[in-house]
């Protein structure tokens, strides 16, 4: 294609969305109506994705040790744990530092069991480095010389695991579902301001316009069309995120887990909206046209 | 040139609108296609175009064998003609030049070129000042005549009209017959179907009359009623 004609598609292509009027606006609001749940639902499981991960890193092995173990087995058995191939970080954690942390969780009550009435063990803390290897790790160190026991969380850790699958497995497929529906809108949309222009279709044929030629300046308007209609989308994540992070961040801050900060995912979240609005609207232009190029 | 050996067309409701065609139309002829409604006119227009296919036969324009061609062909082969129709056919959101201007950008002219060709075409058909307008601005007259200038923008070989003056008034249509003339002695092929027998008569030219589906007279310089002799 030359560029004199390529310039002259795009020049048309705006020239039309402005003769179309109604019928522009009617698909830019399709548009923009899909493209806010699609911004919407990303920034949900994106999020939750982000904590689920979080959660999931967070899985550790409580390597009980066994009271009146010396200093020097510990040092030991601190050696065989880390000879396992998938450990990450090995933290020790006094008995006097474990009651500390049940104190600080369950009330000054426990305060009773301090100095040389201390039921607790003292704890090597296990981080894996994939966080499925968390039970291998677990096992293994069961059967270690030293060990009282150890423990993972077992079944609640495994059910986390499960539902973290499921949440993106879910998050997936709504997705996809919400992107096809965007599409079938759009060209639906796109299909009716076509078929209003049917009979132009058919004169710019009479003279000789080959498909490619007819077609370049709807595909762009379907461009445009998801160009333009991504605007709304992305103002109202933007601002909706920014106010809801606070929010929320203020909430999460004693947890220790963080939603993803909006600088760079605000960033990814509007390239992708601009980006998923210009391929559906294109695409759904092109779909909704090829009915009206058979000769 | 035009030419069509055995053609017969018969569209799915059976109605035969075309009964073993055979004509040859020489480059830079002027004929008249005439007949009453329903004969068989347009179908016969409408094959030269491709628009329609025939049933069986052969239809030649120019070097393109047209129940061979495949249907992205088609747009070449209508680059090399120039259609006028009743109706005008004008695209209603398009300035005037720009409606002119289509028919070159098509074939991906130069934006230089299509300026000058367009302004060219405009004045011939002596609507140059009308550039700025939008077809529903202007009279029937110069609709048609601005559908001219866009069917020989491309210096076509041929020109195929359809009742081109059918909704305009007698004077209007020989303004629109002396354009056609114009472009007919500078040795274009004009193949113009028409009821209006009085321009028949006078712009006296090839007569092909059709009726029911069969060509029943071919005369050179006939007039729209076969003499009785």
């Amino acid at each position: 294609m030359k560029i004199s004609t390529f310039k002259r598609h795009m020049i048309e292509s705006l020239k039309s969305l402005k003769r179309n009027g109604w019928m522009s606006i009617a698909a830019f609001s399709a548009v923009t109506v899909t493209l806010l749940l699609v911004g919407i639902l990303l920034s949900i499981l994106m999020n939750v994705n982000k904590v689920a991960s979080d959660i999931e890193n967070d899985v550790q092995v409580r390597v009980l040790i066994n009271r009146g173990t010396t200093k020097k087995q510990e040092q030991k058995l601190k050696e065989n744990l880390e000879d396992l191939n998938y450990v990450g970080k090995i933290k020790f954690s006094s008995k006097a530092q474990e009651l500390k942390n049940v104190i600080g969780s369950y009330g000054k009550e426990f305060k009773l069991f301090g100095g040389d009435d201390n039921p607790l063990n003292d704890v090597f803390v296990v981080s894996a480095k994939k966080p499925e290897q968390t039970v291998k790790i677990a096992k293994a160190a069961q059967k270690m010389k030293y060990v009282y026991d150890a423990k993972y969380g077992g079944a609640s850790a495994k059910k986390l695991f499960s539902i973290v699958d499921n949440i993106q497995k879910w998050g997936i497929g709504i997705s996809l579902l919400l992107l096809f529906v965007a599409v079938f809108l759009i060209s639906n949309t796109i299909r009716i301001t076509i078929l209003s222009r049917k009979n132009e279709i058919a004169i710019m044929r009479l003279v000789g316009a080959t498909n490619g030629f007819i077609r370049w300046p709807f595909i762009l308007e379907g461009a445009w069309t998801g160009l333009f209609g991504a605007i709304i989308p992305i103002v109202v994540v933007n601002f909706g995120y920014m106010w809801l992070y606070k929010v929320i961040s203020a909430s999460l801050a004693s947890t220790g887990y963080h939603l993803l900060s909006p600088g760079v995912f605000l960033v990814q979240i509007d390239s992708l909206l601009i980006f998923i609005g210009i391929v559906i609207g294109a695409i759904g232009s092109g779909v909704s046209m090829r009915r009206f190029l058979r000769i | 040139m035009i030419e069509f050996k055995h053609v017969f067309k018969k569209y799915p409701n059976n109605v035969l609108a075309a009964e073993d065609f055979n004509v040859k139309i020489k480059q830079g002829e002027f004929i008249y296609v005439i007949g009453p409604s329903g004969a068989g006119k347009s179908t016969f227009i409408k094959m030269m175009y491709r628009e329609e296919r025939p049933t069986s036969g052969e239809v030649t324009v120019n070097d393109y064998e047209l129940q061979k061609m495949k249907n992205s062909e088609v747009p070449y082969l209508r680059r090399e003609l120039g259609i006028v129709f009743q109706d005008f056919k004008l695209l209603s959101k398009l300035t005037v030049f720009e409606n002119v201007a289509y028919a070159l950008q098509v074939i991906e002219k130069e934006p230089d070129f299509i300026e000058t060709r367009v302004n060219y075409v405009l004045d011939l058909v002596g609507l140059k000042h009308k550039a700025a307008s939008f077809p529903n601005e202007l009279s029937g007259g110069e609709q048609q005549r601005i559908s001219i200038a866009r069917a020989i923008a491309n210096k076509p070989e041929i020109v195929i009209a359809d009742e081109p003056t059918g909704n305009l008034d007698p004077d209007t249509a020989s303004g629109i017959m002396e354009i056609l003339e114009r472009i007919n002695s500078e040795g274009t092929t004009i193949v113009m179907a028409t009821h209006n027998s009085q321009i028949v008569d006078e712009y006296t030219h090839r007569v092909l009359e059709i009726d029911g589906g069969k060509i029943v007279r071919d005369q050179p310089e006939g007039g729209f009623f076969q003499d009785e002799d």
